[in-house]
């Protein structure tokens, strides 16, 4: 049956390989390949300023669909990820500069090597689970950031590092515009590799582990060895997104990485939607406007003349910080499946329009 | 070895530790009623000390009222943060649950540091003498009458725990939520009344950490550092909390000792703790007193 363009009302799918597809529908597949396309046109037609939101949701993006690869899709929980992500940006920089291997090279060697991290902090996981995960993971969050700190030989301690920027053939990505593009198909690429690995036989094994392990046992999936590789992936992902941050900046340095990342990426994938690719994109997008909305906000209030208070214009860095925690508290009491769920209601409710029952 | 150094520094990790045991005791209380780990609870120590300290600064009340004054404030601060945000959360699962208690914490961490600023304030002075003498060791009288209230903190919850109607509820709804509703015992208050206990007393333990080193926002690392002394001990042993209080305080003392006189690594104060922490994790999950999860199919 070739593909539909519209979805029917209820599941008429007839096999396999019809469940199984990256896009629902063939409408849904192209508007897709129409906004790929449109974006590769935007350094021509949009500010520079955009282009670095830009490039900054796709850094955030990748790492954040490794967490709720781990977290969504396999039910563990960590609260290292803004670890893993400054560990591949210092991994990258330190092979590039120390061995002087290629960038290009660099940044998926980063993500080995943070998958090699993450997996020895993984390890209790196989052992433990829920809340004493979070704790441990908490922990690793804790001594990396204290490694950065201190390994001058790998992080530069406390001066940081310089990364250089990505080169292919003697060209040189230095600028946002051309960053644009390395950063559009890196986000494409690991998008598209997490939505195939969910379709394999892998994908299939976290998602059993997280609806009931017991029963995943007995089916015949290794729960450590699902569990571990699921840590695996999802560091692979932040060390992708941490190396693609440091070539872009140029220079890292130790004092970014802390808990507070590492918070904001799981707000990313709550607010999104857990278990949701589509909802994952859609909470970095909202994470990354939210504090420009914000300035943005403060900045037409403090034009009127009775919005020039000087208490919050001076406090906006702490009123960023108090909308992240009250999002996230929002979200979990209001909807706390995320905004692909509210997504799809809306799609349903236009879907039967005006006949919602 | 510098032997008067190191008993020093354990002398003062026992003080210390047994007030990480008051902050760590509110915490399984926290966790054994209500089934939410709360990564606000270092916040809690934040408000407090915050709250105590404007009293005493703007409105220059004695210490003792603006200590009871902050006391009653926290403890309906706490019943209310129960019933408007942890309410709607039950039966979610945990990981909803942990993240409303880390938004909570970015929440009001945020709101203190933009209420009171970011840089440390010193509480004004409570005692005449600054340190004691006894048997040769330096202790701040601040850290005394903290070890006499953490000790009082302790038998009163022994004392509530054994021998009170609502301490028996309480440990009713820990046991079984649905039998004790069945009974007549209101979840609903018991699980208001844990949290306002909780904030409560981390707040008088932050009131007494900041009298000795000042209120800032970093009184709310003492509520993650509780983290490696609960799971020590065991997430719902109470016993396992005081204890592993015990542990974690004279180990980060004797950890910086070690550090400071061999092996001069840097930071070993703050960083040991965590290290335990993924040890016990490996080795021994639950804990020292903690109840094994055993499950059946």
């Amino acid at each position: 049956m070739s593909s539909l363009t519209m979805r029917p009302c209820g599941d008429f799918r007839t096999s396999y390989k019809q469940d199984n597809t990256i896009f629902e529908t063939s409408t849904i597949r192209n508007i897709a390949i129409i906004a790929i396309a449109l974006l590769c046109a935007a350094p021509y037609l949009v500010d520079a300023y955009y282009l670095t939101l830009f490039i900054q949701i796709s850094y955030l993006g990748i790492a954040a669909l490794g967490l709720n690869i781990l977290v969504g899709y396999t039910g563990q929980i960590s609260l290292g990820h803004g670890a893993f992500f400054g560990f591949g940006a210092f991994a990258s920089a330190w092979m590039n500069v120390s061995f002087g291997i290629p960038v290009v090279f660099c940044i998926p060697l980063a993500g080995f090597l943070t998958m090699g991290v993450g997996m020895v902090f993984g390890l209790p996981a196989s052992r433990i689970k829920g809340l004493y995960l979070a704790i441990a993971t908490l922990a690793a969050q804790f001594i990396l950031e204290d490694f950065f700190a201190r390994a001058d030989w790998f992080s530069g301690g406390s001066a940081g590092s310089s990364a250089d920027p990505i080169s292919l053939f003697g060209f040189a990505f230095d600028t946002d515009e051309s960053f644009f593009y390395v950063a559009l198909f890196a986000l494409v690429f690991m998008y598209i590799w997490g939505c195939n690995l969910m379709r394999s036989r892998e994908g299939r094994a976290f998602i059993a582990v997280r609806d009931h392990y017991l029963s995943a046992e007995i089916m015949g999936i290794k729960l450590n060895k699902y569990r571990l590789l699921s840590f695996g992936v999802s560091s692979f992902y932040a060390g992708i997104g941490g190396a693609l941050y440091a070539h872009y900046l140029g220079y890292v340095s130790a004092e970014g990485f802390t808990l507070f990342m590492s918070i904001q990426f799981l707000a990313m994938i709550i607010i999104g939607g857990l278990g949701s690719v589509k909802g994952t994109l859609m909470g970095v997008v909202f994470m990354v406007f939210l504090p420009e909305v914000l300035e943005g906000g403060v900045g037409l209030m403090k034009m009127t003349e009775w919005g020039n208070i000087p208490m919050v214009v001076d406090g906006l860095a702490y009123i960023k910080e108090m909308a992240i925690g009250l999002v996230i508290i929002l979200f979990l009491i209001f909807e706390p499946e995320g905004m692909a769920h509210r997504w799809a209601q809306i799609k349903n409710y236009w879907k039967f329009y005006p006949f919602s029952y | 070895m510098n032997f008067e150094l190191l008993t020093q520094l354990i002398v003062n990790g026992l003080i210390v530790g047994l007030l990480y045991g008051v902050v760590g005791m509110c915490f399984v209380l926290v966790y054994k009623s209500t089934q939410i780990v709360n990564f606000a609870q270092g916040e809690f120590l934040l408000i407090g000390a915050w709250v105590c300290w404007a009293l005493l600064i703007y409105l220059e009340l004695p210490f003792i009222v603006g200590f009871l004054l902050t006391m009653a404030f926290m403890a309906v601060f706490g019943v209310m943060l129960q019933m408007i945000v942890l309410r709607p959360m039950i039966g979610e699962p945990i990981i909803s649950v942990i993240m409303v208690t880390i938004g909570l914490s970015i929440f009001f961490q945020a709101l203190m540091k933009w209420i009171f600023g970011v840089s440390a304030q010193s509480f004004p002075k409570v005692f005449e003498t600054e340190s004691i003498q006894i048997l040769g060791l330096h202790i701040e009288t601040a850290y005394l009458m903290s070890t006499v209230i953490a000790l009082i903190i302790m038998v009163a919850f022994y004392l509530f725990f054994k021998h009170s109607k609502y301490g028996l509820a309480m440990r009713a709804t820990a046991f079984d939520q649905q039998i004790a509703q069945s009974l007549g015992i209101s979840v609903k208050q018991v699980f208001a009344m844990s949290w306002g206990i909780a904030a409560t007393v981390s707040a008088t333990a932050g009131v007494v950490i900041a009298m000795v080193s000042g209120v800032s926002n970093s009184l709310s690392i003492i509520g993650i550092k509780v983290f490696p002394a609960v799971i020590l001990g065991g997430l719902d042993s109470i016993i396992g909390a005081i204890v592993g209080g015990l542990i974690i305080g004279v180990l980060e003392n004797v950890a910086e000792f070690f550090d400071s006189q061999y092996l001069h690594v840097g930071n070993m104060y703050d960083i040991a703790p965590f290290y335990v922490l993924l040890i016990i994790l490996w080795f021994k999950p639950y804990g020292l007193f903690g109840t094994k999860d055993i499950e059946r199919i």
